[in-house]
């Protein structure tokens, strides 16, 4: 599978990401490059083999269920969590108007 | 006395505890080669000699004291720019996290400060950790202070992602530096500079607090200048972590302790799949002079196969850019890191402004083959399958380790390249990673130790690749190998 101009500004889009007319172009060759070595993975046959979910066994755990189990990420530092805000307004993260 | 920064972790850690100097006297020497070098070799982005200095008065009181000094006490070191730290600027070495300024400190950051290290400065690196040559930074290049023997001055790579704690360990600049290892990241730059890093097995060391690249590989580790250094920075290093879900509930082994070169009764393989066209002839003898290393320590070398090694890498350029597209979604200009919001751009045009700003080519490459793979339609084609193969590629590992207890192989199939001779070609610059990238994509512990110097004086590594949580074999192998080895090269200082 091959991608041209329009996909790529359609992955761009996708992935939040401003790209130029000049930039775009330039993508297109390098982004088809790298998609037909990759390529090669389809002629392994996988036939029966699981997806691998974790290269370490492991069991996912759950914290207890109380509040402030951690009390770094438990609340109460707004004030810490504004610090690196580029636009921190009124104790919340300010954007630009989003509803008219 | 004999100059200071010559010594590396162990040396420091029990000639403080000794009284042979003191920690301040440490910091004050590798403070002082760490400015005299940031012109010539970029290998920091901040630098903080207050820090180191704190850190070994604090050493000092406590040796006063009669406390203990802890497993790092009196020891400066060099952290990537991928550890959060404490109001001390953490970007990953990018212009989108320019200024930020953590309000934590990552877990393993604070396990060395804990362990009684300084720091000494955020290294350099690739941006976000993508790239083999540190030439994607956004606080550009790190020059290796290695150079060719042909008189020629050429700037050389220092490998990447880790090119700063590469370059600086290396030149004396710290004797031990963090690092992390996503598809080779701390062992292709150990290897390009004539040091020894361990990346030890995925979950040793909690993932909390480091900048995400991709998730399911990403993995902190040390570099050094001796398999000692490693195994007992790797012990300050490691241990179960209850915020990182994916960290080993396990007690951390004393590696340091359990060091021992004598590898009677081991068995050591030879995967025949890495003896690859491109690579170097010079990489082939130094491999070849290991195997012979590794026989006289009493191991049986015995061939072996790993049948599915040509697709790791292709599988790891799925896997590492899907995960690095969704990790980086939270870079949008909102709630850290630059913005970029032009006259009247609503929310979505910032989102898009903010990232097309803020990240490096190489990082917008890998989100854009990440969101394509992840892409509807394309998901099964791509990313499953990938995922499929890595399973195929775990099981060559797990079935090899029936019939051996370590596997060698070269580190890279290169010595270090010049800077600006891959940067055109995306697809040369990944193969650098063609010996490394099998052992991430199955979460194993893998080390690089120097083995020696090519034609053009550069050094050479060689990797040793583990059993799940036997970082001590790991260790014993590299060590069987450094004490034959004899690697006393270092590059003559030029900056």
């Amino acid at each position: 599978m091959s991608v041209d101009t329009a996909t790529v500004a359609r992955i761009a889009s996708l992935a939040r990401l401003k790209v130029g007319e000049a930039e775009l172009e330039a993508m297109v060759p390098e982004l088809n490059g790298i998609l037909a070595w990759v390529e090669q993975l389809g002629e392994v046959d996988v036939t029966g083999i699981e997806p691998m979910t974790a290269v370490i066994e492991n069991h996912l755990r759950l914290r207890d269920d109380v509040i402030d189990a951690d009390p770094l990420t438990g609340g109460g530092v707004r004030e810490a969590v504004l610090a690196n805000a580029p636009a921190a307004e009124h104790g919340f993260f300010g954007v630009p108007k989003v509803i008219e | 006395m004999a100059d200071l920064t010559d010594l590396g972790v162990a040396a420091i850690r029990d000639g403080v505890a000794k009284g042979l100097f003191t920690a301040v006297e440490v910091a004050e020497a590798f403070n002082a080669n760490v400015a005299a070098a940031q012109a010539a070799l970029n290998a920091f982005i901040v630098t903080t000699p207050d820090a180191a200095i704190e850190a070994a008065k604090a050493t000092d009181a406590r040796r006063a004291a009669g406390q203990p000094l802890g497993k790092m006490g009196g020891v400066p070191i060099g952290m990537k720019d991928l550890f959060a730290t404490r109001g001390v600027q953490t970007t990953a070495a990018s212009h989108i996290l320019e200024g930020f300024e953590p309000e934590y400190e990552s877990t393993v950051s604070q396990k060395l400060w804990d362990a009684g290290a300084g720091m000494l400065g955020k290294l350099n690196m690739d941006q976000f950790a993508m790239g083999s040559s540190n030439e994607t930074s956004y606080f550009g290049n790190v020059i290796s202070p290695w150079r060719r023997n042909d008189g020629g001055n050429a700037p050389l790579a220092p490998g990447g992602s880790s090119g700063g704690s590469s370059a600086a360990v290396s030149a004396r600049l710290c004797p031990a530096a963090t690092g992390t290892d996503t598809g080779g990241s701390i062992r292709q730059p150990a290897a390009f500079t004539g040091i020894s890093g361990i990346k030890p097995t995925y979950g040793r060391c909690s993932r909390w607090g480091i900048v995400a690249f991709a998730s399911s590989l990403d993995q902190a580790g040390p570099m050094a200048r001796d398999v000692r250094d490693c195994a007992i920075m790797l012990e300050a290093m490691a241990g179960f972590d209850p915020k990182d879900a994916t960290s080993l509930n396990l007690p951390v082994p004393e590696w340091e302790a359990g060091l021992n070169a004598d590898l009677r009764g081991k068995k050591v393989g030879v995967p025949r799949e890495y003896r690859m066209d491109g690579t170097d002839a010079d990489v082939l003898a130094s491999w070849d002079q290991g195997i012979e290393w590794l026989k006289d320590a009493g191991a049986e070398v015995i061939d072996i196969s790993l049948p599915h090694t040509k697709y790791a890498l292709p599988a790891y350029y799925i896997v590492a850019p899907a995960e690095a597209s969704s990790n980086l979604a939270r870079y949008d200009g909102v709630r850290y890191g630059l913005r970029d919001l032009p006259d009247g751009a609503n929310l979505q045009e910032m989102y898009a402004a903010t990232r097309a700003a803020g990240f490096g080519a190489e990082v917008k490459r890998r989100i854009l083959i990440g969101t394509y793979v992840l892409s509807a339609g394309f998901y099964d084609a791509y990313y499953t399958q990938a995922q499929k193969v890595r399973t195929l590629i775990s099981h060559d590992f797990r079935n090899a380790f029936a019939e051996v207890d370590v596997i060698l192989a070269p580190t890279a199939p290169t010595a270090a390249f010049g800077l600006g001779d891959m940067v055109s070609d995306p697809l040369a610059m990944y193969l650098n990673d063609v010996f490394a990238v099998p052992a991430s994509l199955a979460g194993l512990p893998a080390m690089s130790v120097p083995a020696g110097l090519n034609r053009e004086g550069l050094p050479l590594g060689l990797q040793i690749v583990g059993k799940p949580f036997d970082e001590q074999g790991v260790l014993n192998a590299g060590l069987a190998i450094e004490s034959r080895a004899g690697f006393a090269a270092r590059p003559e200082r030029w900056w």
